[in-house]
């Protein structure tokens, strides 16, 4: 078995489990041997033998044990052995049948499948935009939502620092059923370069340029300069109106919106940083996780958010 | 005599005296004997016939009755709810079969303080199965004296057809048994079509048959065995016994010295001829479905079933004597000391008995059919809105667990301004559905990093269907 831990104990160890469990049974059977008596012939004066033990002075026969209750000693014994010879238990040996806890969640898997697969290919069957209409489906893809994405992106799919919000209509790569699909197939690597090499003043400058873009409270004059800058550096991905491209991920910089902005912080310090350090946003690709039938529900499920109230 | 073990007397001797025991051979396991029970007819029969009537009818009609389109009990053990009579219960509500099993202990309690094992003689299922059973081999072999001839026969084509007729019939009950029994957990409708077409689940066959081996075991073959070795109850019963329990008891000071003797004697002329009431007849001994004799005192393995009273009172009729030779009464009656029935030990029982049915009738009374629990959301502590105020994320779920679809109005409380979004859940019959909820709060209104807040819900379909959470706000403190 291809385990990531090697959970095979060195031979010692293995010899000394074997050695303890089979000593017990054979003790066990040793002392119920040892102890067995077969007649109770009373002696010559008639007196059966007592164990002497005497309570109020009623006294003990010592007298053999049933004989079925002696027949079921023999049987758990046999019944132990029969047991360690067809399931692990005797150290390192691994049991006739095979039978091992990996196997059994192996099987439990392969179940389930059998049990869901014709559920998930039915709802691939389905559209993305019908599919997110139906009710039944979107109970099923709120728990694959929540198991596989609401850890970044929040149990509401609100996100958070640094994690989209999926249910306003403000989307980096695209909502349409395709680019989330995209999304969620081949994930996202969202890359903002460090502008450290603008130096201080330029940063300011391009800061205050960006605070203009959405209306913020900025200065005028150094926004004035910064309009210079972010023409010729930011425009490429954010656009020469600042509204973003989501062929490249680029957010729209006109709306207030803020992906990067820290409870309590302000959006010119969030935009400071990003400037000076970069911003790195990572979406894993999940079809390798969950699979394709997974995907699809769960995009349909994102695309579902766009209806709720 | 019965056959039970017999006593050795193990006194130790005097010192110094030497006399030899008489050499008795023990067996310590006597096998079985078989107790040709006796029919016998009588009030206490009549009452005990009566009794089982009604079980068997309850047990067999019950799931073949249905409410609301359901069986009327219904244990659905897959969808993990029980129907029973109009209400559905969840394994959430397990403590509530606790309460039940509770007072059905203290009113065994209760009863076998007061009357001794008549929770055994009349209404115990083995009995009942076990008379049921008896009663066809009567049937089908006549009566008990026919029924001992029978067995020493040689196999002939007579005996042949009746045993074979009457193991088929016991067959049938325990058959009827068994997938009766499963209709319990399945609905029996289905069932009976299901079973004979080989459609039904293998675990219903395997019940139907578990059940049906069983029943015909404990009542065609083991019958009073199971009373004497394997029911626990007879073990301890014993300690809830006291003198003024009412026992089947032979009246030993009016019955003693027993004896035949001429019809033609009046009770008074026998009385004075030196004979006591008991004319030896053996009747008593034969109608006892556990085979004792109740001449001999009060035994364990009396279940009271009062077939013995019914069979002395035969007898004192045909005498002309009067009736209760052998009745209900208690150890202290037989001793002519006065019985108090209305004894501290009883009414302890009672009391407890009543506190269990009022606390079950409270649980059952106040039993709420929702659930709900409030996590709050694990990848954050709290957010910052688009309009700067603060916002905590709960998962909320509910389980509805009432059999109509519920709207819900949720609401929050524990800060001043506090919104929430969603504020009305739906949830379908029977169904248990999650909810990510958005708190929001101004931020000044936080003084502390984390304030205690509810969440309450509240059914605008029945406003008593309605419970409320502790959580936690957590926002930032107001510098």
């Amino acid at each position: 078995m291809n385990n990531l831990w090697d959970d095979s104990l060195s031979g010692f160890w293995s010899a000394w489990i074997i050695v303890l469990t089979l000593g017990s049974i054979a003790f066990a059977f040793w002392i119920l041997y040892a102890n067995r008596k077969t007649d109770k012939v009373p002696d010559a004066d008639g007196n059966v033998e007592t164990t002497g033990h005497a309570a109020d002075e009623i006294e003990e026969y010592d007298n053999p044990l049933p004989r079925w209750w002696f027949q079921l000693y023999v049987a758990t014994i046999v019944f132990s052995l029969g047991y360690l010879l067809l399931y692990p238990g005797l150290g390192n040996f691994t049991g006739l049948l095979g039978w091992t806890q990996e196997g059994q969640w192996e099987e439990e898997v392969a179940r389930a499948e059998e049990r869901f697969t014709p559920i998930f290919a039915q709802y691939q069957e389905i559209p993305i935009p019908e599919l997110a209409r139906d009710e039944e489906a979107m109970l099923v893809a709120d728990r694959i939502y929540q198991n596989n994405c609401a850890v970044c992106h929040g149990a509401n799919a609100q996100g958070g620092y640094g994690f989209p919000n999926l249910t306003n209509d403000d989307w980096l790569y695209g909502g349409e059923p395709e680019q989330i699909m995209t999304s969620l197939v081949r994930g996202r690597n969202g890359l903002m370069p460090s502008f450290q090499t603008l130096g201080a003043n330029n940063i300011e400058n391009v800061t205050q340029y960006v605070l203009s873009l959405s209306d913020l409270e900025h200065e005028a004059d150094r926004a004035e300069q910064g309009a210079a800058v972010y023409a010729s550096v930011c425009a490429a991905c954010h656009m020469p109106d600042g509204s973003g491209n989501q062929a490249l991920g680029a957010p729209n910089l006109t709306n207030d919106i803020w992906l990067y902005q820290m409870p309590g912080q302000s959006v010119a310090d969030s935009v400071r940083q990003t400037l000076r350090n970069g911003r790195n946003g990572h979406m894993p690709a999940q079809e390798a996780y969950i699979g394709a039938e997974r995907v699809h529900l769960v995009a349909a499920y994102v695309y579902s958010l766009r209806f709720r109230d | 005599m019965s056959d039970k073990i017999p006593a050795r007397d193990v006194t130790p001797d005097p010192v110094g005296h030497h006399e030899p025991r008489a050499v008795v051979q023990q067996e310590m396991y006597a096998s079985r004997r078989h107790i040709y029970v006796r029919e016998i007819k009588g009030f206490f029969q009549r009452l005990r016939r009566c009794a089982n009537w009604l079980l068997m009818l309850a047990f067999f009609v019950t799931p073949w009755i249905q409410w609301d389109g359901r069986p009327l009990i219904w244990f659905d053990l897959p969808g993990r709810e029980f129907h029973i009579f109009a209400a559905t219960f969840y394994p959430q509500e397990f403590i509530l079969l606790s309460w039940l099993l509770i007072i059905c202990a203290f009113g065994l309690f209760f009863i076998t303080v007061f009357a001794g094992r008549v929770w055994c003689g009349y209404t115990c299922p083995q009995s009942v199965w076990t008379f049921l059973y008896i009663w066809v081999e009567h049937r089908l072999e006549g009566s008990r004296n026919r029924r001992i001839k029978l067995d020493r026969q040689p196999m002939n084509l007579d005996k042949a057809w009746r045993k074979t007729a009457k193991h088929i019939i016991w067959l049938a009950i325990a058959l009827a048994t068994g997938v009766t029994f499963v209709g319990y957990f399945t609905p029996i409708r289905e069932l009976v079509v299901e079973l004979p077409t080989l459609q039904a689940h293998g675990w219903a066959y395997f019940w139907s048959g578990f059940f049906l081996v069983f029943t015909y075991l404990n009542a065609g073959w083991l019958r009073e065995q199971v009373c004497i070795y394997m029911c626990p109850y007879a073990r301890f019963q014993g300690v809830m016994f006291d003198a003024d329990t009412l026992i089947v008891s032979y009246d030993e000071a009016r019955g003693e010295p027993r004896g035949s003797r001429k019809k033609s004697l009046s009770h008074q002329q026998a009385r004075e001829a030196g004979y006591g009431d008991c004319i030896d007849c053996d009747l008593c001994v034969q109608v006892c479905p556990t085979g004792i004799d109740i001449r001999d005192g009060l035994q364990y393995e009396c279940i009271t079933c009062a077939a013995c009273i019914d069979a002395c009172d035969s007898v004192m009729d045909r005498m002309n004597y009067p009736r209760g030779l052998i009745r209900y009464t208690t150890e202290n009656a037989l001793e002519g000391k006065p019985t108090h029935i209305l004894r501290p030990r009883l009414m302890g029982y009672l009391v407890a008995l009543l506190v269990m049915i009022g606390l079950f009738v409270w649980a059952l009374s106040d039993r709420m059919p929702l659930d709900f629990e409030v996590e709050r959301e694990r990848g954050q502590l709290y957010q910052m809105t688009r309009d700067g105020r603060i916002s905590n994320v709960f998962s909320l779920t509910l389980r509805n667990q009432d059999r109509e679809d519920h709207e819900f109005r949720l609401e929050v409380s524990g800060l001043p301004g506090l919104e929430i979004d969603p504020d009305t859940l739906r949830v379908p019959a029977g169904a248990s559905r999650r909810f990510a909820v958005q708190v929001t709060a101004d931020a000044e209104v936080l003084e502390l990093p984390s304030h205690p807040i509810q969440l309450n819900v509240q059914s605008q379909q029945n406003e008593r269907i309605a419970l409320e959470r502790d959580t936690r706000f957590i926002g930032e403190a107001r510098r």
